[in-house]
C-alpha cells in the first residue's frame, strides 16, 4: 500500500504531466510546475476521487502546493 | 476524427414542444440518446412518448439548483456520461420597462441565464474527465438587436452571449466547446403570444418572408453538437432567415 505521499504525488505527475523529480514538496503548481488555474481545479478533482472525499471550494484555492495538497489529505484521511 | 454521434448522451432542456423537441428529435436521428425536460410532469411523460426508446423525459425546473442535481445523477446512473448539454428552456414576461415587474425581471433572468451557470456547471466536471463535451447555448436574434419590450428577455439573452465566449476560452483546452445558436421568430408558441403589430412589423423585416420552423434551428444544433464543429467554440450561428445579418 503506498503512502499517502506516494499516492498524491503519482496523481500530480499524471494529471501535470511532470517528471517525478520536479514534483518536490515545495514546488508550487502554477509557479513551478506549469499548471494554470484550470488544471489546478483538476488536479483537485483528481484527488478528490483518488481520496474519496470533497473538498471545498475555499479549502481547494489553498492547495497550490505539492505540500499543500500531502497536507490537506493527511489532515482529511480519516474523515 | 469520430464521425458519428452514435451512442452519445444528450441533455435538452425545454423539450416538450416548440424548437426543444425539434433538437431532441434531430438528435435522435443522429443515434444520440436524449434526455429531454419539461417543467411539468405531464411535459415529462409527452417528451418519453415521442422519443421512445431512445431517451426519455424528466421533470425539471431550471431555476432549482437540487433539481437540476437530481436529474444530473440521474443520468449519471443511466447512461453513465453525457456528451451534449442544450440549454434550450426559455420563458418571456414582456412589458415595456416603465410597465416591467421586479418579478419579471427576475423570472427571465433566472430562467433564461442563471440556469445556463447551474447547468453548466453541473455538467463540467463530467465533460472535463473526459475531454470531450458539446455546450449549445440557445439565445436570440433580440439578444444582439435588441427588441422593445423585452428588455428582460434581451438582457438574459445577450448575457447568454458574453457567458458563452467566457466559457468557452475556460474549456477550450479540454475538447469541450460552448456555442450559441440565436433563433429569429420561429413559428413555436412563444413566438404565437406576439401581437399582430408586433408581428407585422417584424414581418415586413425578414427577408426570407417568413417565420423559420423549428426544425431550422434544430439543424444548427446538431452540427454544433456534431464531431465537424470541434473547432468551433465560443461562437453563435444565427438562424433568423436574414432578419439580422451580424
Amino acid at each position: 500500500m503506498s503512502t499517502i505521499e506516494e499516492r498524491v504525488k503519482k496523481i500530480i505527475i499524471e494529471q501535470l504531466g511532470v517528471k517525478e523529480e520536479e514534483v518536490k514538496s515545495e514546488a508550487s503548481f502554477e509557479n513551478d510546475l506549469g499548471a494554470d488555474s484550470l488544471d489546478t481545479v483538476e488536479l483537485v478533482m483528481a484527488l478528490e476521487e483518488e481520496f474519496e472525499t470533497e473538498i471545498p471550494d475555499e479549502e481547494a484555492e489553498k492547495i497550490r502546493t505539492v505540500q499543500a495538497a500531502i497536507d490537506y489529505v493527511t489532515n482529511h484521511a480519516n474523515d | 476524427m469520430t464521425t458519428t454521434m452514435q451512442g452519445q448522451v444528450a441533455l435538452v432542456t425545454g423539450a416538450s414542444r416548440g424548437i426543444g423537441k425539434a433538437i431532441a428529435q434531430q438528435l435522435t436521428q443522429q443515434g444520440v440518446k436524449v434526455i429531454g425536460t419539461a417543467t411539468s410532469d405531464s411535459g415529462a411523460a409527452a417528451i418519453s412518448d415521442y422519443l421512445g426508446d431512445m431517451g426519455e423525459g424528466r421533470q425539471l425546473d431550471v431555476t432549482d439548483a437540487e433539481s437540476v442535481a437530481t436529474v444530473l445523477k440521474a443520468i449519471d446512473e443511466s447512461y453513465g456520461q453525457l456528451d451534449i448539454l442544450v440549454n434550450n428552456a426559455g420563458i418571456t414576461k414582456d412589458n415595456l420597462l416603465m410597465r416591467l415587474k421586479d418579478d419579471d425581471w427576475d423570472a427571465v433572468l433566472d430562467t433564461n441565464l442563471k440556469s445556463v451557470y447551474r447547468l453548466c456547471k453541473a455538467v463540467m466536471r463530467g465533460m472535463m474527465k473526459r475531454r470531450h463535451g458539446r455546450i449549445i447555448n440557445i439565445s436570440s436574434v433580440v439578444g444582439t438587436t435588441g427588441n422593445p419590450g423585452q428588455t428582460n428577455y434581451c438582457a438574459a439573452k445577450a448575457g447568454l452571449a458574453g457567458f458563452t465566449k467566457a466559457l468557452a476560452q475556460e474549456i477550450a483546452a479540454r475538447g469541450i466547446t460552448v456555442n450559441c445558436v440565436a433563433p429569429g421568430f420561429i413559428d413555436t408558441d412563444m413566438t404565437k403570444s406576439l401581437t399582430d403589430d408586433q408581428k407585422e412589423a417584424i414581418f415586413a423585416n425578414i427577408p426570407a418572408s417568413r417565420l423559420g420552423q423549428p426544425e431550422e434551428v434544430a439543424a444548427a444544433v446538431v452540427f454544433l453538437a456534431s464531431p465537424g464543429a470541434a473547432y468551433i467554440t465560443g461562437e453563435t450561428i444565427h438562424v433568423n432567415g436574414g432578419l439580422a445579418m451580424v
